[in-house]
């Protein structure tokens, strides 16, 4: 087999080493009842690496990729160009098979990619400390409250309606299990939700998004200062990354955590998964955050290095009192991230963002002079949610055999909602071309008929 | 896998030897910062112009600068090579990190996650158009569910200690419906401490389970503890100690027989896959490390991916979403509105889970099969044996073999010599070798824990048991001098020396600030 190195050989001169007349013998701790003495039948054999491949490949082709069709879908996973020196970089042996970098004298390159992944991390969110990654956005999002929870020694947590309902149910799940207090405002189409009615003195945050659910940007300062009157952390979610480009940052209005979806940068679509969850707040509160943290030092000869640091958060130090029971991030994502960025810069990132705004706004104008048919935002960055005359959810399978892959329609994801059904979400990215928007236009064309 | 900081000096020795000559060292180049590199005026993308458009971006328009940097992609390629080249993964080194499995990660799986098939599909798409990538989890289920024996499979969590809370939540839930409250959760002394952790952020309260002299589970002390509250146990088989809980299937009639639920951390079920059903030791559930079990890739810490296994009585509480192979198509159950939902705990994540490292895994069971993941544990444990058989001698093991995947000792072999576990670590760097993971697990003093796996061939594990064989000879014949002590010099030959982490806590540095570089890297930019 070919990733076993051992031979027949070897393995019956180290049996005779070890003083064991066979391999099962060194499995004699497992009771008897439950030895297995065979392979576990009902399951294939191995095989060559051409027919894994051929396996895999037909599976691969039953799916219709993004890239195969005129392609309108966001909510919380945006399809960006990600540049091949990004994929090519990421493959090297030495980022990619490498562990959590505990021995600081040999991973130096993981931990100065790390610090620079937190520096651009603060940049961009305009927060003062950020770790070194999450899991994805959602995960982070579910942190964050409990951090909150934690600063504030509160445990009621107020969320938007107009949360991305992936991230909602996460810190449904989450203060269920862990057992805190949570207030989860029903969703907002219109955009008409009065977050400072629902602070209270025992309200730990206030959970916001920008742009939110349906697209909409806005200016979350007067809701930062309400908060702060109270003593209530705000918590904004990014849910879209690239949209930080454009927008002002959550810290320059008054956000006290920050956590974003940080797929945009570096890393495809995945089918949902592994994205990066970027994590950032406010120097005061360094010290209550989970994850992992990487700092800057010396070496024995005065040189600057980088280490894992302030672990005394974590779950390996401080078991059943850590901040969290997280033990990995999401490196090789956080990497791509990085690499990305680097190659975009200032000046890249700003272009992309302003160009997928105007694409948008593009799109936009084109789908509002469609009889029927109406885009529902009057802010959006690249994406907005188009009311249709009639449900969504079907157009968007009977489009998909064209293929035209529409966008999201909103009873996905908020499913038995009242007032939602005819509601479509739209994302135009560098990616969509003119061919692609001719396309949507005319299907919307034909059901205006 | 985790590691513990016990014992460690964490502030180096003043250095003998190198100055600090601030230059590169032969090809171990300096590399500057990112934010030290850029240049106004390059760019590292081409775009084309923004056309004319009405801003629809509202009042909250970014201001001001972000502060990143601007540099053309050849630049970016060099600093990203450079730092790759400070870093060592299993693809160079033997890298025997007990408890982690740094197995040799196939470039098939890297192929198979990017066709595009995969790669470039959006988990929102019409499910008609992503059946290719639910028929792939439901495969990949049904290998998990067939090599564990269980009922139940969910892909949902991210990681391993992610699967940990889903497991736990499973089991929270589970005892909610039978209408009772059980508060408190045996986990052993050994635990890595993500279970700790993990059950403490459940609510639970934390009781810990002393092991006996042969570094299992006290069965005695266990039975003291259990009662009317007790909601289960954590317990990792093969245990942290590198060895099977002989007892295991005891173990779980006692904590069924006092109403509770059997978590068994998998970590280590590479040592047992294909040997050892954990159904047939009555686990409850068991989260799996795609990344140890299955080798997709550690990637400098993650991202991971940890499916959680479940018996018929927590099956029902698992997370959503979920596949379910409906004739020939595959269907999603994603919301609780869903009535095949059930009594699901609920979500814990956006999407439905790490389909990189899904696709990763497969591919890898697939190269194997059921004769090969066999002979994976079957490789893996002899190879951890036959360290133990070569190293013994010289070093002191705490407990009777036979182990598992890993070969545990302590550092009662450097009595009195004035060397520790982290000095042999950190010369073994300087021999060409990544350290073992050391001072976990906390029982054992000093430990050392060394996991070869099944991909190391014998002449690789032949040169490093001479190394150890060296080294734990040179530490017993003394250092000298105190002040020139190579052990405390140790590593010499690497981008940087020891690390000052005391400092690194005291006064956190967590990112760039536009200011000066040292000297020496503003003069080896470039």
């Amino acid at each position: 087999m070919r990733y076993l190195p051992l031979t027949e050989k070897d393995r019956t001169d180290m049996l005779a080493a070890v003083g064991v007349a066979s391999v099962d013998d060194l499995f004699r701790d497992v009771p008897q009842a439950a030895r297995l003495t065979a392979p576990i039948s009902g399951l294939p054999n191995h095989q060559p690496e051409y027919e894994v491949d051929r396996h895999l490949s037909r599976l691969a082709a039953k799916n219709v990729s993004a890239g195969a069709a005129p392609f309108f879908l966001g909510a919380g996973a945006y399809r960006h160009h990600v540049p091949a020196s990004v994929d090519q970089l990421l493959l090297r042996g030495e980022f990619l098979t490498s562990y959590t970098p505990y021995q600081p004298e040999v991973s130096q390159g993981t931990l100065q990619m790390l610090f620079e992944f937190q520096t651009q991390v603060c940049m961009l969110t305009g927060m003062d400390v950020a770790n070194a990654s999450m899991y994805d956005g959602s995960t982070a999002c579910a942190e964050a409250v409990q951090m909150a929870n934690r600063v504030t020694k509160r445990s009621r947590a107020v969320l938007s309606g107009n949360l991305h309902p992936h991230y909602r149910d996460t810190v449904v799940t989450t203060a269920d299990l862990t057992g805190f207090e949570l207030t989860a405002l029903p969703p907002a189409p219109a955009g008409a939700e009065d977050l400072a009615k629902q602070l209270t003195p025992e309200t730990s945050c206030v959970v916001v998004q920008n742009p939110d659910f349906f697209g909409r940007t806005q200016d979350l300062s007067m809701l930062a200062e309400a908060c702060h009157a109270v003593g209530t952390l705000l918590v904004v979610v990014v849910t879209e990354v690239i949209s930080l480009g454009a927008l002002a940052s959550p810290g320059s209005m008054g956000a006290d955590i920050v956590v974003a979806e940080g797929q945009g940068i570096g890393n495809g679509l995945n089918f949902g998964g592994p994205y990066v969850g970027l994590f950032a707040c406010k120097e005061k509160y360094m010290r209550q955050m989970p994850g992992r943290l990487c700092g800057q030092t010396k070496d024995a000869e005065g040189r600057r290095g980088f280490v894992l640091t302030l672990s005394a958060r974590e779950q390996h130090i401080r078991r059943e009192k850590a901040t969290s029971n997280i033990c990995t991030n999401s490196g090789l994502c956080a990497l791509a991230f990085t690499m990305h960025l680097s190659l975009l810069g200032e000046t890249g990132l700003r272009h992309l963002a302003a160009l997928n705004h105007a694409r948008a706004c593009q799109l936009a104008d084109k789908i509002n002079a469609v009889a029927g048919c109406s885009v529902l935002n009057e802010t959006f960055f690249n994406e907005f949610t188009v009311a249709l005359p009639k449900a969504a959810a079907p157009l968007v399978d009977v489009w998909a055999k064209k293929p035209l892959l529409a966008g999201v329609p909103v009873s996905r994801l908020h499913p038995g909602q009242a007032g939602v059904e005819n509601l479509l979400l739209v994302t135009v990215t560098e990616l969509t071309t003119d061919a692609d928007m001719d396309a949507l236009i005319a299907a919307l064309k034909e059901i205006a008929q | 896998m985790t590691m513990n900081t016990h014992g460690r000096p964490t502030q180096p020795a003043a250095p003998t030897g190198h100055a600090n000559t601030g230059e590169h060292r032969g090809m171990i180049l300096e590399e500057p910062l990112i934010f030290e590199r850029g240049t106004p005026g390059r760019i590292g993308v081409d775009l084309p112009p923004v056309p004319a458009h009405k801003s629809r971006l509202g009042s909250a328009s970014r201001q001001g600068q972000i502060g990143l940097p601007d540099l053309a992609e050849p630049q970016v390629v060099r600093h990203f090579t450079r730092l790759s080249q400070k870093n060592y993964g299993i693809d160079s080194v033997f890298y025997p990190l007990g408890s982690c499995t740094m197995k040799h990660n196939p470039r098939l799986n890297e192929k198979m996650a990017r066709l595009p098939g995969f790669a470039d599909l959006h988990p929102l798409q019409p499910t008609a158009t992503t059946q290719g990538a639910l028929g792939l989890m439901h495969e990949l289920a049904h290998w998990l569910m067939t090599l564990t024996g269980m009922a139940g499979v969910t892909l949902a969590p991210a990681a391993g200690a992610h699967g940990e809370f889903c497991g736990m939540a499973a089991i929270k839930a589970a005892i909610r419906a039978r209408g009772e409250k059980r508060t408190r959760v045996l986990v052993p002394e050994s635990a890595h401490g993500t279970n700790p952790a993990t059950a403490a952020a459940l609510g639970f309260t934390v009781d810990a389970i002393p092991a006996t002299a042969e570094g299992r589970v006290d069965l005695d002390a266990l039975k003291a503890k259990l009662g009317p509250d007790v909601a289960g146990i954590m317990l990792t088989n093969p245990n942290t100690c590198g060895l099977f809980e002989r007892d295991i299937i005891a173990i779980a009639d006692l904590i069924h027989g006092a109403g509770g639920y059997f978590y068994c951390d998998g970590a280590n079920f590479n040592a047992i896959v294909g040997r050892v059903r954990p159904a047939d030791l009555g686990v409850d559930c068991m989260h799996i490390n795609l990344h140890k079990t299955f080798s997709t890739p550690h990637g400098g810490g993650g991202p991971g991916s940890g499916p959680v296994v479940f018996s018929k009585a927590l099956a029902p509480f698992a997370p959503l979403p979920f596949v379910q192979k409906e004739g020939e198509a595959c269907r999603l159950i994603e919301s609780k509105a869903d009535k095949a939902a059930g009594q699901s705990f609920g979500r814990m994540k956006a999407f439905h889970g790490q389909m990189g490292m899904f696709i990763r895994a497969l591919s890898y069971i697939l190269s194997h099969g059921a004769d090969g993941l066999r002979q994976v544990a079957n490789d893996a444990v002899l190879n951890a044996n036959y360290i133990l058989a070569r190293l013994q001698d010289v070093m002191s093991a705490p407990f009777a073999g036979p182990c598992m995947h890993e070969a545990l000792f302590d550092d009662r072999f450097l009595k009195d010599t004035g060397v520790t576990t982290l000095d042999i670590a950190k010369m073994l760097i300087d021999r060409g070798y990544h350290p073992m993971t050391m001072y976990f697990p906390l029982v054992v003093p000093g430990a050392f824990l060394i996991e070869p796996t099944e991909t190391e061939s014998r002449e690789t594990l032949d040169g490093f048991i001479k190394t150890m064989r060296d080294l734990a000879q040179q530490a017993k014949a003394g250092t000298g001098n105190a002040n020139a002590n190579p052990f405390k010099q140790a590593p010499e030959h690497t981008p940087r020396r020891r690390l000052d982490e005391t400092t690194a806590a005291r006064q956190p540095i967590l990112k760039w600030k536009p200011e000066a570089a040292p000297d020496y890297i503003a003069s080896a930019a470039e």
